[in-house]
């Protein structure tokens, strides 16, 4: 294998891994400032694809275009499956609160079944399309754009949290809950923050996906599990974890299905995922 | 109610699920019947796991498959009879348990749950790319003769009937045994409060193992009954995350940490599936996952504790409560960290 | 005097740049009853999760009967004598009161039948065999940690640890957690009492270990510990006088 076929297959595990960083960042969030795992993660991200997908086939417009709106759906669909659902379970034992989230992923998928037709979708025409040269290499431009807007994405939120009141605010909840709320904080506000953020995230993803991705039903379950891998290996509650796990677990999954068999690409990231949660449960940058 | 009415109300069910298939002949409605015994026996040995001692499985269908796989092997490849691959597979599952529970009990909570999923998922995607496991495509069992023996029937769907109900009471059995014993008693204490129980000796690792190779090996032989009356197994039906998931919602609903709550879970799980089947049209619609995805939530939020739950609120048994092991649900109280 | 059932020597316990103890020694006979007190963040709750098992100290030496148990888990200990109490309630809130105590017997005896009668003798002994029925989670908090204790004397110890079990217990509550104590000190059983509620170990330990941030300032008989000025300054000045004779 020459050094320049390695590098363009690092580089292309690269770009995926940026963009399955995007969702990870909003999984971890969610759980960093309330304790849950939401398994219907995956979902946002297929909402977010579809929103995008609908946008192109009845208005012609390019998912980049309505990426925005698509980012702003997603945050007002956040915060509404949290002031609806999530609020009831916030101090239900752990079962209840899998089981929930679980519940509606399952929902979820039955409903785009129901209402968009479980048939393979994909946005033909896209602004992006096309390769881009680099060196020698070549590298499909959606992908590119795609990370691209993650690496936006994710940057701006690790700003938003970092250098603005709220971020803060949301900060505090998620290291001591009560101790937030003494200082006039309102948890209910953060958690339906988190979730907005959460989804908008995943939403993001989803739009910058849909431009290369096929779009159909379950294709949240592609992302889910790569999403619980980087959160655990990148530690829960970080985001910087979730960026870096991200671009780990990227080279690693196409590296890995490159020198082996892809088909063993996802007991590659799931063996990956055990052994971090065996050997060091907090993964690298998070709370215990 | 009291334990007399429980009483009177299990042998009530037991006398007619054994002459159901002897009274209704349509085979669509002994076909339910028979999904309805298979799929209890499966969340009652799921609830040994997840509902007494509190480690909740989400992939469990991994023993479910290792059963299937592992008898179905063992008859077309070596002769065995499917009895004795069905011992086998219960062992191999216990086994297989004890190499996933070692490392996997030093988690708690949902990352257990999540790294159960893992393991599921692993089970399902290393069969699917092994062609000597038959890889994604399978397998189908060949239909020798019907009889005992060979653990297969055609024309009639009786036997299979009875022996599934044969191998629920078992699964019953060994479940009730546990709660009586020691076992019983460790299990819950570990799933209130874990520290407490090792101060005051239990070995946590030991007894979660017990009830998760007890678990395991139940499930497993299930899966061999499964391939032996479908005659055809392959990954997406024994090794799925979704039948993992069946495997403990029908325990949800019902009623975790209760001897009958998996029973009621999976009749009435089984019926609402029949329903919406018959009532929306084939899958594919997307409207049983609809239903089931709104069952879960709301019994998730709403009544965690099951319909056991309720039953045991609406019917309260009379006088102070006997010394055997109460109906342990989901009631709100303090996460365990 | 009899040869010491607990040594303890030079523990130490660091958590990464905090030291919670430090040379920490004392020593306790059978059948001895030994204070352990000191300001909040004085370390007497590390010293106890040491002895029962929960984390290996850093350094030092813990002996049970000459014998070493440092590093050893909290199953282990329980089977080697040594049973305790927690300064949080840890009930088993879905069980009955008879039930938490069955689980405690169950150490010794693996029937169901025998712990439950064992169970039911503990009860008697401590008091609640009255709530012998109830839901472990219905009883009221001085009953829950009366609980605790009767769960703990069901493992058949040698050496009792209790931690705070008469924090937030009303006067009344108290001269019954102390008339309780002293009972099972006339059974033969040791206890390590951490206790900030003076009124409750004073007049029944007889010894004292006093703690301030994580050193041992003190050790002696109640009358000489109430007394002794380096005791009185640690804790700002608080004055005890022991009860006269």
């Amino acid at each position: 294998m020459t050094g320049q076929l390695l590098l363009q297959t690092v580089l292309s595990g690269l770009l995926v891994g940026l963009v399955y960083a995007l969702v990870a960042v909003g999984l971890t969030i969610i759980f960093g400032v309330m304790d849950i795992v939401n398994f219907a993660h995956g979902e946002f991200l297929m909402v977010g694809m579809y929103a995008s997908f609908w946008g192109f086939a009845l208005w012609k417009l390019d998912p980049l275009f309505t990426l925005p709106l698509t980012a702003l759906a997603l945050f007002a669909l956040g915060a509404a499956v949290y002031r609806l659902v999530i609020r009831r379970i916030t101090d239900a034992p752990m079962l209840s609160q899998i089981f929930t989230t679980f519940g509606l992923m399952i929902l979820a998928r039955g409903l785009a079944q129901y209402l968009w037709k479980p048939d393979f979708r994909s946005v033909d025409r896209t602004i992006v399309a096309g390769k881009v040269a680099f060196a020698g290499l070549q590298f499909g431009l959606p992908q590119v754009v795609a990370a691209g807007g993650a690496v936006a994405t994710t940057g701006a939120v690790w700003w938003f949290l970092r250098s603005t009141r709220l971020g803060a605010a949301l900060e505090a909840t998620a290291a001591d809950k009560e101790a937030a709320a003494l200082m006039g904080i309102d948890a209910q506000k953060m958690f339906a923050l988190a979730w907005g953020i959460g989804a908008g995230c995943a939403g993001v993803a989803g739009a910058l996906l849909s431009t290369y991705y096929p779009i159909f039903p379950e294709v949240g379950a592609n992302f889910i599990l790569m999403a619980f891998v980087l959160v655990a290996l990148g530690g829960f509650g970080s985001v910087t974890g979730a960026f870096w796990a991200g671009i780990l677990v990227g080279v690693v999954e196409v590296v890995g299905g490159f020198l082996w068999d892809p088909a063993y690409k996802l007991v590659l990231v799931l063996a990956l995922y055990l052994l971090v949660v065996w050997l060091r449960p907090q993964g690298l940058l998070g709370k215990a | 109610m009291s334990r007399r009415t429980g009483l009177a109300v299990g042998l009530a069910s037991l006398l007619g699920a054994a002459l159901f298939p002897l009274l209704v002949t349509r085979p669509t409605w002994q076909n339910t019947a028979i999904l309805m015994l298979m799929t209890a026996q499966l969340g009652v040995a799921w609830n040994i796991l997840g509902g007494y001692a509190g480690q909740v499985s989400l992939g469990h269908a991994a023993f479910f498959g290792t059963g299937a796989y592992v008898s179905t092997l063992l008859s077309m490849r070596l002769g065995v009879s499917p009895w004795a691959g069905m011992l086998a597979g219960g062992a191999v599952a216990a086994a297989l348990s004890a190499v996933i529970g070692w490392p996997c009990f030093r988690l708690k909570g949902h990352y257990f749950a999540m790294a159960t999923i893992a393991v599921g998922e692993i089970v399902q995607a290393l069969v699917n790319g092994w062609e000597a496991l038959g890889g994604a495509v399978g397998f189908s069992l060949p239909f020798t003769e019907s009889g005992l023996w060979g653990f297969v029937w055609g024309r009639s769907k009786l036997p299979y009937h009875y022996i599934a109900l044969g191998l629920l009471l078992l699964t019953l059995s060994v479940n009730w045994l546990v709660t009586r014993s020691h076992v019983g008693y460790y299990l819950r204490a570990i799933k209130d409060e874990p520290d407490a129980a090792r101060s005051l000796g239990v070995s946590l690792g030991r007894y979660k193992q017990i009830a998760m190779m007890l678990s395991s090996a139940l499930a497993a032989m299930g899966g061999t009954l499964y391939a032996q009356k479908e005659l055809f197994i392959d990954p997406g039906s024994t090794l799925s995350t979704s039948l993992s998931i069946k495997m403990a919602l029908v325990a949800i609903l019902g009623g975790v940490g209760t001897l009958t709550g998996p029973i009621v879970g999976a009749v009435v799980l089984t019926a609402i599936e029949e329903a919406s089947r018959i009532g929306f049209g084939g899958t594919g619609r997307g409207t049983d996952l609809i239903v089931y995805g709104l069952l879960i939530v709301v019994i998730a939020v709403y009544q965690p504790s099951g319909i056991m739950g309720w039953v045991a609120r609406r019917w309260p048994a009379p006088g102070p409560a006997p010394t055997g092991p109460p109906a342990a649900g989901l009631a709100p109280e303090a996460k365990p960290s | 005097m009899s040869a010491p059932l607990l040594q303890v020597e030079r523990l130490t316990k660091r958590f990464g740049g905090l030291v919670a103890n430090e040379d920490v020694s004392f020593s306790l006979g059978a059948g001895e009853i030994l204070g352990l007190i000191g300001p909040n963040g004085a370390g007497k709750t590390t010293v106890f999760n040491s002895l029962a098992g929960f984390f290996p100290p850093t350094s030092g030496e813990i002996r049970l009967d000459g014998r070493p148990v440092a590093g050893l888990p909290p199953e282990r200990i329980a089977a080697l004598g040594v049973a305790r109490t927690f300064q949080i309630v840890r009930v088993f809130r879905s069980m009955t009161v008879l039930e938490n105590v069955m689980v405690g017997a169950m150490l010794r005896h693996k029937a169901v039948r025998i712990a439950r009668r064992l169970a039911e003798a503990a009860l008697a002994f401590t008091g609640l065999d009255r709530r012998s029925h109830e839901a472990a989670g219905r009883l009221t908090v001085a009953e829950q940690k009366r609980l605790e204790v009767t769960r703990a004397l069901a493992t058949e110890p040698r050496l009792l640890l209790l931690d705070e079990v008469m924090a937030g217990l009303t006067q009344a509550e108290v001269q019954e957690a102390v008339e309780m104590v002293t009972r099972i000190r006339a059974r033969g059983t040791a206890c390590v009492v951490v206790e900030h509620v003076m009124e409750g170990i004073m007049p029944i330990a007889d010894r004292m270990v006093v703690l301030e941030r994580g050193r041992v300032i003190a050790d002696g008989p109640p009358r000489a510990i109430a007394s002794d000025p380096v005791v009185i300054a640690a804790y700002l000045g608080e004055e005890y006088r022991a009860p006269g004779p």
